[in-house]
């Protein structure tokens, strides 16, 4: 019964949608304009019903309604709790349904909350998020029902993918969806923009909070994703440049650079048109991420559809949205006026360059994304990795890193490089002496040795616009920019650690016997069998000890899931301030050796730290945009008030 | 630098934005042709063997019989068949769950002037649905002919 409710509510929300688009664009014209009231409600009843259908489906994950065709392709009543409730997303539809909920709620939420965009921009916003919806809840219903029965209910489900069966399942998709997602506010604001012609500070003031959000959760999605991949599949490395990864940076690419440019736009009324644009690729990326990933065209863990017909259907709605924003930004990119000049020290034109360098590395991802697609289609089998993008990367984001620790010393309108040339000195004298420093020890790559340079520059250059300030008087987003910027710093360091001084060892080891990878001295104790709520496992018992210090228990397993018939490995971790110990255990060769692989990756933690402190940041700025937003709203009144009463 | 009128600033920025675009995309398609690691099956590489510096991905049947440890207890030696050609393939590490003989795997690395095939990594199925998309396109019959001919 509740599947049908389910159903139901998703048809409606679709017919919702439908209305939205309708009465949006019918009151931007001069006849409908009695419509106005009524798209805001739409609206939210919309998110709220997508929403309701979502809740539907996780609770007949919970329950393990086995009548459900989708539940019992994908799921097991011997399955522990968190997974079922969690494998609501682990498959292509109940992950379809989180993005057209996110989407609907999103939606609903700028109709509740935003008060700062002209109605007529806010009705062709909430117009351009139903467009786009619309298409997806097509895709759903017509293409990937998650609410179907079964004529006969299964006896059993088939269970979930055993790589996905872990605690990262209920943080990384959630919070990459709300990321991605989150995006077509800032795509809907653009076409609302572009269809109403004001491109301008108020926009730039209103987008910024939706743009802000969608990016902290889209950090945290991708810093989780990375951490998960880099446990769970036991190689070690942390990315892998995967079509898959590569479809989660690209739209934040994109977004970091709407983000800045978005902060141009407010503050001075510059770069009008390109934000505009920015706007409609941050979300584009996120609809071809979509597309790579879902449609069966690459394989991978997160490629539950190969049915070509969904592939396609994906397409269309990928030309459909992508074209059409296009087009109207073709038409409309002219009329919107030229912004403000500015001088060519300044910290508008250190934030061109950095849109420039982030624009030219999505080009670089997208490009060697895509290649092996099109090299496909000419007949040719390739495939392009971390030969390619490592440096190709490296040759953009480095330069954007130097004009990173300049430009937030620089102020608007025009500066004088000359002021702040002492101020630099520092953190150039620390990047040099970094660099030399390990020139000495001669085995490091140039690009590590680069990275950890800038890192250590970096990180004391993010800290200077605090200097000579008040702390507690020093607005909150300029907190977040500070600390998002040394998050840059803490997670470059890291990357560089982890690809300059990683030792890996492989090992055939017999019971008792004792290897040594890094300061680490590594004896395997013994191996036994154990057991969970699904699975089946080899579980080693090993004592490391750092550098002669008391020893630490280690349980590497090597499991067997039963439900699909499925080995993982799980790599056992200890985490010293000063880096990582990671242990895989392998098989047992035919004299009885147990094979182990052992890492001692320095400072790799620092990677997700940085992330951390990136999406702090970003939080920090975003409660200092809303409070400030808030503080004007509440004074407003209050003079509004005040006026009344003078008036009685 | 006095600030520039406002068309011309217009045209710079457009200018700059161009042509870092345009040089980002040149530069990828010319480290493409150098980096794109191509895919070959053991009659390929063998009839057109590529640069022993060049990393490239094999794929075919693990023969039967053919893995054999090595006494250090972690390399392993097998070869890789398509029904036309073998390659010896060699490898150190933990090979995946599902490697088996008589089973597809797809092997990354470079092939050396002996003509032994030094795998830096092996991808092998991880379940039913998680095949590498090199391995999905081995024809059927292609497979089964390995398989014949290995038993």
């Amino acid at each position: 019964m509740i599947a049908e409710l389910g159903l139901a509510a998703l048809w409606l929300a679709a017919a919702l949608a439908g209305l939205q688009l309708l009465a949006g664009a019918l009151a931007l014209t001069a006849r409908g304009a009695a419509l106005a009231g009524v798209v805001r409600p739409i609206a939210i009843m919309q998110g709220l019903l997508a929403g309701a259908a979502f809740v539907v489906l996780i609770v007949l994950f919970c329950q393990t309604d086995l009548s459900v065709k989708l539940v019992a392709a994908h799921s097991h009543s011997a399955k522990p709790f968190l997974y079922k409730f969690a494998g609501t997303w682990g498959n292509h539809e109940g992950s379809m349904l989180l993005w057209v909920a996110v989407m609907g709620l999103a939606g609903g939420f700028v109709a509740l909350v935003e008060r700062r965009l002209p109605e007529p921009a806010m009705l062709a916003t909430l117009a351009g998020q139903a467009f786009v919806s619309l298409g997806f809840y097509a895709f759903l219903l017509l293409s990937s029902n998650p609410f179907e029965r079964l004529a006969v209910p299964a006896v059993e489900g088939q269970g979930l993918n055993p790589l996905l069966q872990d605690p990262g399942l209920a943080f990384h998709p959630p919070t990459l969806y709300l990321g991605y997602v989150g995006l077509s506010v800032a795509f809907s604001f653009a076409i609302g923009a572009l269809v109403t012609r004001e491109v301008g500070p108020a926009f730039a003031r209103a987008m910024r909070p939706w743009v802000l959000g969608a990016w902290i959760f889209l950090t945290l999605g991708i810093a989780a994703g990375s951490y998960w991949a880099y446990y769970e599949l036991g190689w070690g490395g942390w990315w892998f440049w995967d079509p898959v990864e590569n479809a989660s940076l690209m739209p934040w690419l994109a977004a970091t650079a709407l983000l800045h440019s978005v902060s141009v736009l407010a503050a001075r009324n510059a770069l009008r048109a390109w934000t505009v644009m920015l706007g409609v690729v941050a979300f584009s990326m996120s609809m071809v991420g979509t597309f790579l990933v879902r449609s069966g065209i690459l394989t991978s863990v997160h490629a539950f559809a190969v049915d070509p017909e969904r592939g396609t259907f994906i397409l269309g709605l990928l030309v459909i949205n992508i074209g059409g924003a296009l087009v109207l930004f073709a038409l409309r990119a002219s009329t919107v006026t030229e912004g403000e000049r500015f001088a060519v020290t300044s910290r508008e034109s250190a934030l061109v360059v950095n849109n420039v360098m982030l624009s030219a590395t999505l080009g670089i991802v997208l490009i060697g994304t895509l290649y092996p697609l099109l090299a496909e289609a000419l007949g040719a089998k390739v495939s392009v990795g971390p030969p390619y993008f490592n440096p190709m990367a490296a040759i953009f984001v480095l330069p954007m890193l130097v004009v990173m620790a300049i430009g937030p010393l620089l102020r608007w309108r025009g500066d004088a490089f000359s002021r702040i040339r002492a101020k630099l000195i520092v953190p150039a004298l620390l990047a040099v002496l970094v660099a030399v420093g390990l020139l000495s020890r001669a085995s490091v790559g140039l690009l590590p040795l680069l990275g950890m340079a800038l890192a250590a520059g970096l990180a004391v250059a993010s800290l200077l616009p605090l200097r000579g300030r008040k702390l507690r008087r020093t607005p909150l987003p300029t907190w977040g920019m500070v600390v998002a910027h040394f998050g840059i710093a803490v997670a470059l360091f890291g990357i560089a650690c982890d690809s300059a001084f990683s030792t890996e060892r492989l090992v055939a080891a017999r019971i008792g016997e004792a290897h040594k990878v890094g300061p680490w001295q590594i004896k395997l104790e013994r191996i036994e069998p154990v057991a969970g709520p699904n699975w089946t496992a080899l579980e080693g018992k090993l004592q490391a000890s750092y550098s002669g210090a008391a020893p630490i228990e280690l349980h590497p397993q090597a499991r067997s899931f039963w439900t699909p018939p499925q080995q993982t490995s799980e790599s056992a971790l200890v985490t010293r301030w000063n880096g990582q110990l990671y242990v895989v255990l392998g098989e047992q060769a035919e004299d009885g050796r147990w094979q182990l692989r052992l890492w001692w990756k320095p400072f790799v933690p620092m990677i997700w730290y940085g992330g951390i402190l990136i999406a702090l940041g970003g939080l920090l700025a975003l409660i200092g945009r809303v409070l400030s937003d808030l503080r004007r709203i509440m004074a407003r009144e209050k003079i509004a008030f005040r006026r009344e009463r003078q008036g009685r | 630098m006095s600030p520039l009128k406002a068309k011309h600033q217009r045209l710079v920025l457009l200018l700059v934005a161009m042509t870092a675009l345009i040089g980002a995309a040149l530069l990828a398609s010319w480290a493409l042709r150098n980096q794109a690691s191509y895919f070959y099956v053991p009659s390929e590489i063998i009839a057109d063997r590529p640069d022993p510096s060049r990393g490239v991905r094999l794929g075919g049947m693990v023969e039967r019989g053919s893995i054999k440890t090595a006494p250090d207890g972690v390399t392993i030696t097998f070869t890789v068949g398509d029904g036309k050609a073998r390659v010896p393939v060699r490898f150190t590490g933990i090979v995946p769950s599902l490697f088996v003989e008589g089973s597809g795997v797809v092997a990354e690395g470079k092939l050396r002037a002996d003509g032994t095939f030094m795998a830096e990594n092996l991808l092998a199925k991880h379940d039913e649905k998680y095949v590498p998309r090199e391995m999905k396109e081995m024809s059927a019959e292609q497979a089964r002919q390995t398989v014949a001919e290995t038993r």
